[in-house]
């Protein structure tokens, strides 16, 4: 416990750390605080700086049994107590295990008189004391600038803190110190990060538009790497998140797995199979073009499979989504029952674009789904702007690229050229866009939709229309033809006069037909007359010859009968001559 | 008169860590006042810290020396070696301000 930071270096080839448990911040700082030296963290009031120090102790006590002191400059014990109690953090009880001890340190300018030199050794005492009672390993100094409004002598004062980080270090405890955020440059009022050299993080509480945003930033950790972006993070229940989901690298495992989007057909035009697993899809449309319909839709289809999904509604609430859903035949309720389907919705300017973020990377780590719809992302533009809805967007897909979940985001479009659409700067980062919009012709509006990327696939290049009935989402081929692009009921007209035409045509060639089989019955019939007159003529002829023939032999035979008579011959019947 | 007396009983503590200078020059010039001032009504009790760090808590101690008035109320600190005279007796109430 007490071995000097530069023996354990020595142990060490890399700088040793204290993990602080808080979600998030052991990411940035790359494994924690550093061990055994004093941490600053500042920031101005009512940024988190001391529940971030005390969520430390605590989940030091908790999760690393590493018992801490927390020296309270500001808060009574009591009160500290009550504060994190709302947290889910029970001190009291972690004070009867002694893994906690709490100490306020109180100082009453009113009652405090100076006179002359003296030190605060009683502070290191108390100190002292605390930590070897309970065998503390981590140590909070919450304000410790509150000494110098209790104290006048500020050359003693700041004597006593060199000395103090130098007993802390001494002591091997990872402490952390807080401070009030200064005027200007200056981190802190009384620059205490000229004696916290090692590691300082700068809380801020910003509010921009009426909306705040908790951020936070390590500004120097000296001897290690660590994050340099300002990163949101959440004070909840369950204490303080911290977001650090912007992975610089670009090497995320991905699948070749493919999903349905739930409608056959446009899974048709995906190369048949549907969207990529652990994809990023984009729906974007003008208002009223199925948007939402169409991810409810994927949703339903991901927990028909028996997958999870998350919705994450900016514009309607839960109960409105399941009704509307109900009029195409899609039953999200069921899902819902099943605990395969859940539903946040919150309206955009219940926090900034951050805390959003965050919240949604919460939801995500705990019921851990398969599927994210975000209906709509347009509508988070009321509390950033583009780009920042885009860094946040970045983010949130690089986060869930890397869980191998795929999303659909739905974006309202407000124009139709599409270069200048809002979603458009989304639109680089996704993997799949599939616009639908208004095809407005003679006299109707009808539903278009086509895939304006897909990366990775073949993808149908075709403009189909889609159609929602009460039996569901369906997509139709346009009618593409000398007159253009037809749909809705233009196409079923172009489609009708086809039809006729064909029945036309059908007809007009089955008369001819007809025709034709007549004549040849005629000419066959003819034929067949001509051959029979030549049979008969034939037949006469034949009839002549005949005679001729048989006259001829009977000529024959008279002749040779005579003949023979005449030399006495006796011819018997058969003719055969006898002697 | 008596019942003055007993108001004024002063009850005075000396947080002390060790004997440093410091500490020893506080002790000095405590004693020194409080015969001039308080003779007959005072009480002082050392404390040193180093032998017992626990009390130094419940007097909420953070400088070293430093003088706490217990008695009469409301209680009083006086941080430093109690060079001032001047100063140590306003604090202590002794003398008005």
């Amino acid at each position: 416990m007490s071995t000097s930071p530069k023996k354990s270096q020595v142990h060490h080839p890399s700088l040793p750390k204290t993990p602080t448990g808080i979600i998030g911040l052991d990411e940035i700082t790359d494994g924690g605080l550093p061990k055994g030296r004093p941490t600053l963290i500042c920031g101005e009031a009512g940024c988190g700086k001391t529940l971030m120090s005390l969520e430390f102790l605590i989940r030091g006590a908790t999760e690393f049994n590493e018992p801490g002191v927390f020296m309270a400059f500001e808060e009574k014990a009591s009160e500290l107590t009550m504060n994190v109690a709302s947290l889910d953090f029970d001190l009291d009880k972690l004070q009867a295990q002694k893994k906690i001890r709490l100490d306020y340190v109180h100082i009453d300018r009113s009652e405090i008189e100076e006179t002359g030199e003296y030190n605060l050794e009683g502070l290191f005492i108390r100190l002292g004391y605390a930590i070897d009672h309970i065998k503390a390993k981590r140590v909070v100094l919450d304000t410790l600038e509150n000494l110098f409004s209790g104290l006048n002598n500020q050359t003693i004062l700041r004597a006593e803190l060199r000395r103090l980080f130098q007993w802390l270090k001494e002591k091997g405890v990872t402490a952390i110190i807080t401070g009030e955020k200064g005027e200007g440059p200056a981190l802190t009022r009384q620059g205490l990060e000229e004696y916290v050299s090692d590691c300082v993080i700068l809380l801020d509480h910003r509010v921009i538009n009426q909306i705040s945003t908790r951020r936070l930033r390590v500004i120097k950790y000296r001897g290690s790497i660590h994050g340099t972006n300002e990163y949101p993070f959440l004070i909840d229940e369950e204490g303080i998140s911290v977001l650090p989901i912007t992975s610089l690298k670009l090497e995320k495992e991905v699948s070749s797995g493919r999903i349905s989007s739930g409608i056959p057909a446009m899974d048709k035009m995906l190369g048949g199979h549907g969207f990529f697993k652990g994809s990023s899809i984009l729906v974007s449309g003008t208002a009223g073009t199925g948007k939402t319909s169409i991810a409810a839709y994927f949703a339903n289809e991901t927990c028909k499979r028996g997958d999870k999904c998350i919705y994450f509604a900016f514009e309607e609430s839960p109960k409105q989504i399941i009704r509307n859903m109900h009029s195409i035949d899609v039953d999200l309720q069921r899902h819902i029952n099943k605990g395969l389907l859940q539903f946040h919705a919150s309206r955009p300017t219940l926090h900034g674009l951050e805390m959003h973020l965050v919240v949604m990377y919460k939801v995500i780590k705990k019921f851990k789904p398969d599927v994210v719809v975000l209906d709509p992302i347009t509508n988070l533009i009321t509390v950033g702007s583009v780009s920042e809805v885009k860094a946040m967007l970045i983010r949130l897909i690089d986060f869930l690229q890397e869980e191998q979940i795929t999303v659909m985001f739905t974006a309202l479009t407000l124009n139709n050229i599409v270069n200048e659409q809002t979603d458009e700067g989304v639109s680089s980062l996704v993997d799949a866009w599939i616009l639908v919009r208004d095809i407005e012709f003679n006299g109707e509006r009808n539903r278009g939709m086509y895939i304006m990327k897909s990366r990775g696939m073949k993808h149908s290049n075709q403009v189909r229309e889609f159609i929602i009935t009460d039996k569901g989402l369906d997509l139709v081929e346009v009618y593409l033809g000398p007159e253009g692009v037809l749909t809705g009921s233009a196409r079923e007209a172009q489609k009708l006069h086809e039809q006729t035409g064909e029945v036309l045509r059908d007809f007009a060639v089955s008369s001819k037909d007809r025709e034709l089989t007549r004549k040849r019955k005629v000419l066959e019939a003819k034929i067949s007359n001509l051959q029979m007159e030549f049979e008969s003529a034939e037949e006469e002829l034949n009839k002549m010859y005949q005679q001729e023939e048989l006259i001829k032999q009977a000529a024959l035979n008279s002749r040779l009968e005579i003949t023979s008579r005449r030399r006495g011959e006796y011819r018997d019947e058969k003719g055969k001559i006898n002697d | 008169m008596t019942k003055e007396k007993e108001v004024k009983e002063y009850e005075l503590r000396l947080y002390i860590a060790g004997k440093t200078a410091k500490s020893v020059m506080a002790l000095a010039n405590l004693k020194k006042y409080c015969e001039e001032h308080l003779k007959g009504q005072y009480k002082i009790e050392v404390i040193d810290l180093l032998i017992q760090p626990q009390l130094a808590e419940g007097d909420q101690i953070f400088a070293i020396p430093t003088l706490v008035r217990k008695v009469p109320e409301p209680i009083r600190k006086i941080i430093g070696d109690l060079s001032n005279e001047e100063k140590v007796l306003v604090g202590l109430n002794i003398r008005p301000a």
